[in-house]
């Protein structure tokens, strides 16, 4: 059996629904939401605040530290044992060398910045929706910052190219998948974050990561939305 | 040549072009790139004649030289206090600047100040690792005894202070309470229950609709609303 279309009857080069929104945590300094699909995810920053233990501190600037989190029902297959695992831990560090490029921390000497993403339910894509919701979650606190980060899995399905894979084109058995996460800064271009999970040929990925950049285009103008519509009121 | 990208009062993003041109500088919270003036947070974009500034509209309270700012005594050691300043950095407070009385040597210094005691000082000074000295050396700058303190986001400090202070003195009138507000967000209310309550109800009010034009006109009304219990 080919590949021919989606399973969910999208184009190849299309999105799942995206919907986002920012100050959704009242108690945090900024916080933001972003649901692709199934995969929701909700990100809130608190600080610039003090850091403990002392060794941690950097004299120099303020630091980032991230934290993914699945809660334990939020995906179809089994339940996710409660607290930190070996996947957990790259993701979260692999969000926060994505957003760190973009952060300018160096007014906050000897404090932290803390990112929680937490995901209420996720059908794959989760670390990209993650990094989305944290990128605005941040510039809602208010944080010295270059640009947005916005992100979105690219990947390969048998012999197609597409963007977003959902679960079941991400487990999909009768061909090779290949499954690229890439974050980039939208207003330069560059990439701060780019994984892969499979196999894929030097030219299919050139022009996956070019299909990636036009959709994360669209990723940016909601998030600037999203953004823009929490103050909109001040325009008046 | 040059262009501007945003209107007046426009809401910006980080990484958002705001203008394009050399002769247009960057202000507070843009940077340049080449041609390009791009904004370094979220802000209300603000153009002063030939200058683009952000104003923040959220984020943590960062300490200040000449801040007048509510602490709480957090330690006390020998020479001095330490306080919590509602930022990520706490502030020192020494003997001398404390009072102009004399303290012998070795005196308990828990006797002026105890942990847990909320004082109002000012900011002196803030080194590049923002350590803090403030004094409390100056008018107003007291220790509060009794009341309440609340917290509010300290961006929104500027209106319910008010133009030279209209907005908390009409507070403080409809209300019989004693007010002090701190740039860092924190806000000390002792007066009657009741009309402390109204207070904070009204502090809330201005916070949750400080954007708004015509807000002075509008907590007029509800304070001769609800006030006066007295």
């Amino acid at each position: 059996m080919t590949y021919k279309t989606r399973i969910d009857g999208r184009g190849f080069d299309e999105t799942r629904p995206i919907e986002a929104k920012v100050g959704v945590i009242k108690r945090a300094d900024g916080s933001a939401m972003f649901k692709i699909g199934n995969t929701w995810a909700y990100a809130a920053v608190y600080g610039p605040r003090n850091l403990h233990p002392k060794f941690l501190q950097d004299p120099q600037k303020g630091i980032l530290r991230c934290n993914y989190n699945m809660m334990p029902f939020s995906s179809s297959g089994e339940r996710v044992r409660p607290g930190g695992s070996r996947r957990s831990k790259e993701i979260s560090l692999v969000t926060e060398k994505a957003l760190l490029p973009v952060l300018d921390l160096e007014e906050y000497p000897n404090s932290v910045v803390d990112v929680f993403i937490e995901l209420p339910q996720t059908e794959a894509g989760s670390r990209c929706a993650g990094i989305c919701a944290a990128s605005m979650a941040l510039a809602d606190a208010g944080l010295n910052m270059k640009d947005l980060v916005c992100a979105v899995s690219v990947g390969r399905v048998a012999d197609k190219l597409l963007v977003d894979l959902d679960y079941s084109e991400e487990s999909y058995a009768d061909g090779p998948v290949a499954d690229i996460p890439v974050a980039i800064m939208p207003n330069s271009g560059k990439i701060t974050l780019l994984q892969m999970d499979g196999e894929v040929k030097k030219e299919e990925l050139m022009k996956l990561l070019e299909m990636g950049k036009k959709v994360l285009m669209n990723i940016y103008e909601i998030q600037k939305k999203a953004l823009k519509e929490k103050y909109h009121e001040v325009e008046v | 040549m040059s262009e501007i990208m945003v209107k007046d009062k426009d809401i910006s993003v980080p990484g958002e072009t705001l203008a394009v041109g050399m002769d247009i500088l960057p202000g507070m919270g843009t940077y340049r790139d080449g041609e390009k003036i791009i904004a370094n947070r979220l802000g209300l974009a603000m153009i002063e004649g030939r200058t683009i500034k952000l104003i923040p509209l959220s984020g943590r309270y960062i300490p200040k030289t000449g801040d007048t700012v509510i602490c709480k005594v957090i330690d006390v050691g020998f020479n001095g206090w330490r306080l919590d300043t509602n930022s990520a950095y706490s502030a020192m407070l020494s003997m001398k600047d404390a009072t102009s009385e004399f303290i012998a040597r070795g005196a308990n210094l828990t006797q002026y100040y105890d942990l847990g005691d909320y004082i109002v000082c000012k900011i002196v000074n803030v080194t590049s690792q923002k350590l803090i000295d403030v004094t409390m050396k100056g008018p107003g700058l007291r220790k509060l005894k009794g009341g309440r303190v609340i917290e509010v986001d300290s961006n929104k400090v500027p209106r319910i202070i008010g133009k030279q202070g209209s907005m908390v003195i009409m507070i403080k009138d409809a209300t019989n309470c004693n007010i002090s507000v701190g740039q860092n967000g924190l806000i000390w209310i002792d007066g009657e229950p009741m009309n402390e309550l109204l207070a904070i109800q009204t502090i809330r009010k201005i916070e949750k609709e400080s954007h708004l034009s015509g807000l002075t006109d509008k907590i007029k009304e509800f304070l001769d609303k609800n006030g006066k219990h007295k």
